[in-house]
């Protein structure tokens, strides 16, 4: 049975009033400009990017103002947005090799060409809250050093002399690459769908995946070989142009986890990868990402499949999360004629298994 | 009305408008097989390729529509640029691969047949044919029927593809599978969608 | 249009410079250039969506990453020269003044112009930025170093 009932537009209308009251909050505050959250609040913007999608540092700002600070509301604002804009096309793909580096390091090699560049990382702080920051004292200017004209080849290209780690993955190039924003999923997926949609998952939830397989949950035996963030070019093949347009550039976070793997009926033994590609700069995903991609690389390289992080389904189908909020979330709209059909049913069960144990007494008394 | 040489300009005075104003028309043509639809924006696309036939190319096609031309589009050199610049619709490398295919010739052009026809768990999988015609009543007179039309509709189109009344019904007999043809005009479109049955009129 | 492979090669370090060329900056050269030609919109500007790739493992097969907002224009000028722009954001201004100078730089009595008051500077501030950056990430380079052992003695 289905009713429809009206009601609540007033209360609605209010309720909307009364969030932009309260997200613009106390009006002796200075409001914030997009352009501070751009700039000051990076790592979430990124973070929005990422999840939402969408390279647009300025859109995601204002998604995260409208959302009051709710990064998952903030990503689902983003992804609407994007379904309102017609698509150009698809750009050639970026050269990570290439990239404008601003962060490169490696677990698995001390002395790499090109050297270990820390960037601006939280790592080897001490965590320790700042109460500078809270007075405003502004920081020094960073430092500065001459730069090297020495090249920085991928970890991975190193190894790949010495026959020891796989090549770079390559999936069946008889057909188009997948896109999961076309095409609707299904499993079992190519590793370009898979990596697109860890691209777009939700950051905890692969981190929390991540680190059960460290935890032996599908333990994979992982290595940074290297994590690398900087701005790389984008350039779009048009048809009007005898040549690609160049877009200008985005900041990406790519990672390569090395995988130490004894061989299977499949492959040698060798080093296998997993790999994590991130817009702007989100280390911490990046690293989930490429866990997750390894260990749902079992099936293709031989391994049992035992454990969540390794079960394609459960885990592509689980990452979204705009998805999973709005499935979770729509639990709390009006579903008062299924819980009164619920209740009906509950009071009647009850009824009767209370006249059961009313028969069974008399049964007994009677014995 | 002059062409364009450049294969930039021509394109629907107001890009949004125009494309919303005809996705309308396209749509009332194919769920109304036989009316004539008259288009109220046409661009002013190169030679050989009809404005009616643009209309659609421009509302209809985008880059992930691979778009096939008959030999006489083909070697009209800015055709092929003017529909790549506006909708970006790369060009199918064979009439299978096409999403969309534009006939200025029909009386030369290929069967039916050799068209994407979609397949069973995808019958939209298919290609859209549009035909260029010069009139929809100066050719033969054919009898509509099927969803969408009262009881039954006519049509003259002129020209039309060799033996069209017998390859249409084998199109018909792949039902769900099978191609949707959209007659481009002077005067507007006319929709027939592959539900639609066909018969010689009296 | 044809062109000589150089000349593309030239154009399309031109249009680099201006998609990456920041809106201020470049409206308030172009302001200053004095080089604005009449010119009609044949389309655009207008904003919409490219789909990143990425290659798998940094060098196999491409994949998909996510979207990017892209601003594209086609102006036509007087002279009958196209001129296209294209870039990631928003910016439409920035993107029809790139179409007029993509347009404008067709004409080779023009070049040295644009190149003067605008491409140069943009293409200077662009590099000079970039080398200030790199010599910040340089400064946190590690230097490593080998204690002396003591059981080598």
């Amino acid at each position: 049975m289905y009713v429809a009932v009206k009601g609540g537009e007033a209360a609605i209308r209010n309720a909307h009033k009364l969030l932009a009251d309260r997200r613009r909050g106390d009006r002796s505050v200075p409001a914030l400009r997009l352009d501070q959250i751009v700039e000051q609040l990076a790592l979430g913007v990124d973070r929005v990017m990422a999840e939402g999608s969408l390279y647009d540092t300025e859109l995601a700002a204002l998604a995260i103002t409208q959302a009051r600070g709710d990064m998952i509301e903030a990503v689902f604002l983003v992804r609407a947005f994007r379904t309102t804009l017609p698509r150009f096309g698809y750009t050639c793909a970026a050269d990570t090799a290439e990239m404008l580096v601003e962060r490169r390091i490696s677990a698995t090699y001390k002395d790499l060409p090109g050297g270990q560049l820390l960037g601006p990382t939280f790592d080897y702080t001490h965590r320790l809250l700042e109460p500078e920051l809270a007075a405003g004292i502004e920081p020094e200017n960073a430092e500065t050093r001459e730069t090297s004209d020495e090249a920085m080849p991928r970890v991975t290209d190193i190894l790949a002399n010495e026959d020891l780690i796989e090549s770079d993955g390559d999936v069946a190039q008889d057909k188009p690459v997948a896109d999961i924003s076309r095409e609707p999923l299904e499993f079992p997926l190519q590793r370009d769908a898979r990596l697109q949609a860890l691209a777009r998952g939700d950051e905890g939830f692969l981190l929390a995946l991540a680190y059960s397989t460290q935890r032996g949950y599908a333990r994979s035996h992982p290595f940074v070989g290297e994590i690398r963030i900087g701005e790389v070019d984008l350039e779009l093949e048009v048809p009007e142009l005898p040549f690609p347009v160049p877009l200008g550039r985005i900041r990406v976070t790519e990672c390569q986890m090395v995988n130490q793997f004894k061989g299977s009926a499949k492959a040698p033994p060798q080093f296998t990868r997993g790999y994590g590609l991130v817009f702007g700069q989100s280390e911490r995903k990046a690293m989930a990402m490429s866990l997750c991609d390894r260990a749902l690389r079992a099936t293709e390289l031989g391994e049992d499949v035992v454990a969540a992080a390794q079960d394609e389904e459960f885990v592509i189908s689980h990452s979204d999360n705009v998805q999973a909020t709005g499935f979770v979330e729509h639990l709390k709209l009006p579903h008062y004629v299924d819980f009164q059909a619920e209740l009906d049913l509950v009071r009647r069960m009850r009824a009767e298994a209370e006249a059961r144990a009313n028969d069974s007494e008399h049964w007994e008394a009677a014995e | 009305m002059t062409a364009d040489l450049d294969g930039v300009g021509g394109a629907f005075a107001e890009p949004v408008f125009g494309a919303q104003a005809t996705f309308r028309r396209i749509m009332d043509a194919m769920a109304r097989p036989g009316t004539t639809q008259k288009l109220a924006a046409l661009p002013k696309p190169p030679a050989r390729l009809s404005p009616a036939a643009a209309a659609v190319a421009l509302t209809l096609c985008d880059h992930e529509t691979p778009v096939w031309m008959d030999t006489a589009l083909t070697v009209a050199e800015p055709v092929a640029a003017w529909l790549g610049f506006h909708t970006g619709a790369p060009i199918a490398r064979s009439p299978a691969e096409a999403h969309f295919a534009f006939v200025s010739n029909p009386a030369e052009m290929i069967a039916l047949e050799n068209f994407a026809q979609g397949s069973q768990e995808y019958p939209d999988r298919s290609a859209t044919i549009v035909l260029q015609v010069d009139s929809f009543d100066g050719g033969e007179r054919l009898e509509l029927r099927g969803p969408g039309i009262r009881e039954t509709a006519e049509i003259a189109p002129h020209p039309l593809p060799r033996h069209f009344v017998e390859q249409w019904k084998q199109n018909r007999a792949r039902f769900p599978r099978g191609i949707d043809l959209i007659l481009a005009g002077p005067s507007g479109v006319v929709g027939l969608p592959r539900s639609v049955r066909i018969e010689h009129g009296d | 249009m044809h062109w000589k492979a150089g000349e593309n090669a030239l154009r399309q370090a031109n249009m680099a410079v201006l998609a990456r060329a920041s809106a201020e900056q470049l409206s308030a050269l172009w302001a200053k250039a004095g080089l604005d030609a009449e010119h009609e919109m044949v389309r655009g500007p207008e904003t919409g969506l490219v789909t990143v790739r990425g290659r798998i493992g940094g060098g196999g097969s491409p994949f998909n990453v996510g979207e990017a907002t892209v601003t594209r224009a086609t102006v036509r000028l007087a002279t009958g020269a196209v001129g296209h722009a294209y870039a990631l954001g928003r910016d439409k201004e920035k993107s029809r003044i790139s179409a007029v100078i993509d347009a404008l730089w067709q004409d080779e009595t023009l070049r040295p112009k644009l190149t003067e008051r605008i491409l140069t500077p943009l293409a200077r501030d662009l590099e000079n930025a970039d080398a200030a950056k790199c010599s910040e990430t340089a400064a946190t380079r590690v230097d490593f170093f080998t204690m002396v052992r003591g059981e080598d003695e």
